[in-house]
């Protein structure tokens, strides 16, 4: 290639500052100042001392502290409520994920009779008003003696978090060839095998976003456990969050604490698996 | 739910907007050689007889236990009377249609109905145009920049809804806010002690600003994918051509990237609508059932004033209003569906 076309290309890459390019990262600066502002707020709250969080003109600087922390971890019923969101979260994945796996497995890659409704039904799923059935959720709930219980909890989350798995898994394992299984099973290999050797090991990337994205659901729920669950013994962490808020006023430290301890599992996976998830997802796109 | 947005909601289907990004640039076929072997589909068509049932079997019986059945059961209270007595002495008292012809004669009702759609479309217009720029811009920013943004995207993105709502309590606190600070620091007065609660309408402003904050980056994040797979040649050949920005918009980028924006509008649209924690979190519907929108107003009819039937009524109402919506994306759905 000739450098005459070649110049022109690396100049225009490499525009030194000019009006346009300026106003581009401002606005970009502005906006990530703006998206991440209410993040930083919770953060840097939590870490006040309680008489720097109740002024009229905010403090930026400041030592922190971490009574706060001490304050919201110290609550009664703190581990329990730890212990619940825990479980009803994970039980409620994991079995999402193994349920789903199959479903998904079956849609993606095998021809029958009704797999076209089924796909109608699992996205009529996914569109489930679910905060408006709550009234029905309880009656049920409570004919069955299932009221306060934490298994009833974990299966609820997870037909929340069921759909939504089986149609990001769907599109995970069509984007892996079919050749590659069908090599698997040239070499000898049963469907299952090929499945658990070939299949398993290229859908990490996939499981592990579905996966993150029903924890998120799952962590976050709040109208069924707010009906369902009213002893305190079994409820989950969103009850804890707004356990400083009481009619004589609110301990916004604590609640900041409380709010960054609640994010902390979500943002550190959300970063840590995002770029994987992302990438696993081109990559899918690319191979076709 | 709720994958919502941000999260649940929450949370997020990147599922959709991926697979519209995956579809318009991948042609057909894994391998060329492969095709011509096999001329017929993708799929497999095994030997399976009974397994692909025996594989979906256990999704479908657990959806249908607990999503179908309650489902079914909320449209039957619907029919019941069912207020705070004969919900302790679990009396069944059939009534026809009664709650539906009280719901639909009732003023109040349709305030929360034109609320709640006013509220849905304003919110989602504002989503959709601030994350289609800003994606737009993700894409033409220098590496460190955009890797900047898209952190403090996707920190916003992460954050679980109800902790974000009590942040944006916290931001928008009377006495201590930051929010009545910045404001006279910016020279407004009347910030001293600023309610922004006062009416129904100010803390629907602010759960707009939650809901838009919250599901922008969902949106850019999706959008800049997307925008990486329309090839830049296009760009280059629309930018010889003289087109201008808006220009090289609607004719390269939109076209290309239509099922993207068909499906993240409906996506956005169902959220928005049935966003429940948001709302009932910040403020309880109130001040004076002020910021109810359709999914709070159920709840806070049944729980809050032991009108279970007519809440179910709502609830029904509800999920009408949504089918009717969603209708056109299953569709939409279905048909790429057919393309696969």
């Amino acid at each position: 290639m000739s450098t005459t076309t070649e110049t022109p290309q690396k100049l225009r890459t490499r525009k030194p500052l000019t009006a346009g390019v300026i106003a581009k990262n401002l606005t970009a600066l502005v906006l990530a100042v703006v998206f991440v502002f209410p993040v930083y707020w919770m953060f840097s709250s939590s870490l006040k001392p309680q008489h720097e969080i109740m002024t009229k003109d905010p403090v930026f600087v400041f030592t922190p502290t971490f009574e706060n922390y001490t304050t919201a971890t110290g609550v009664d019923l703190f581990w329990t409520y730890v212990q619940n969101s825990l479980a009803v979260t994970l039980g409620a994945v994991l079995l999402a994920l193994l349920v789903a796996l199959a479903a998904s497995f079956a849609i993606a890659r095998m021809k029958f009779k009704g797999r076209k409704g089924i796909v109608l039904v699992v996205m009529l799923a996914q569109m489930a008003p679910w905060e408006v059935m709550v009234i029905a959720m309880y009656m049920i709930s409570r004919e069955n003696d299932m009221l306060n219980s934490i298994p009833m909890l974990t299966l609820i989350y997870f037909v929340m978090v069921l759909p939504f798995t089986i149609w990001t898994l769907r599109g995970f394992i069509a984007a892996v060839p079919v050749e590659l299984e069908e090599a698997a099973q040239i070499d000898g290999c049963t469907r299952g095998q090929a499945f658990r050797k070939v299949i398993f090991p290229l859908l990490a990337p996939g499981l592990m976003s579905t996966s993150l994205f029903g924890f998120i659901t799952a962590w976050n729920e709040f109208a069924m456990v707010l009906m369902l669950n009213k002893d305190r013994e079994s409820q989950t962490l969103t009850r804890w969050l707004t356990e400083f808020q009481t009619a004589f006023g609110s301990d916004w430290g604590a609640t900041m604490a409380a709010s960054t301890l609640f994010s902390l599992p979500v943002l550190i996976v959300f970063l840590f698996l995002q770029r994987k998830a992302v990438g696993g997802m081109t990559a899918g796109a690319v191979k076709g | 739910m709720t994958v919502d947005s941000q999260g649940t909601a929450s949370a997020a289907p990147q599922d959709a907007p991926g697979r519209a990004a995956g579809k318009s640039q991948t042609p057909p076929s894994p391998s060329g050689s492969k095709e011509v072997l096999q001329p017929s589909r993708g799929r497999r068509s095994l030997p399976s007889g009974l397994l692909p049932y025996l594989l979906v079997a256990p999704a479908l019986l657990s959806m249908a236990v607990l999503l179908l059945y309650p489902l079914i059961r909320n449209v039957m209270l619907s029919f019941q009377q069912l207020n705070r007595k004969e919900f302790i002495t679990r009396e069944t008292v059939w009534i026809g249609v009664d709650n539906y012809t009280d719901l639909l004669s009732d003023s109040q009702f349709w305030t929360v109905v034109v609320r709640s759609v006013v509220f849905t479309a304003v919110n989602v217009a504002l989503i959709m145009a601030i994350g289609t720029g800003v994606g737009l811009l993700l894409n033409r920013l220098g590496k460190k920049m955009r890797l900047v943004l898209s952190l403090s995207l996707m920190l916003a993105w992460a954050m679980p809804i109800i902790a974000s709502v009590t942040v944006f309590r916290w931001l928008f606190d009377e006495q201590f806010g930051v929010v009545n600070w910045l404001m006279r620091t910016l020279g407004f007065s009347g910030y001293e002690q600023h309610n922004w609660f006062e009416t129904g309408f100010s803390t629907l402003v602010i759960i707009l600003i939650l809901l838009v904050w919250g599901s922008v980056p969902f949106v850019a994040l999706n959008m800049y994918a997307a925008l990486t797979t329309v090839g830049s040649e296009l760009y280059e050949a629309a930018k010889m051509d003289g087109a201008s920005g808006w220009r090289t918009f609607w004719s390269v980028v939109f076209p290309n990237l239509k099922s993207f924006f068909m499906i993240t509008t409906f996506l956005e649209i169902i959220w928005i609508f049935k966003a429940f924690a948001q709302v009932y979190a910040m403020n309880q519907g109130g001040p004076d059932r002020g910021s109810e929108t359709l999914p709070v107003f159920a709840y806070i009819e049944g729980v809050g004033q032991f009108h279970y039937g007519v809440a179910a009524a709502i609830s029904v109402l509800t999920i009408v209003m949504l089918i009717a919506v969603m209708s056109f994306y299953f569709r939409l759905i279905l048909k790429q569906e057919e393309e696969l």
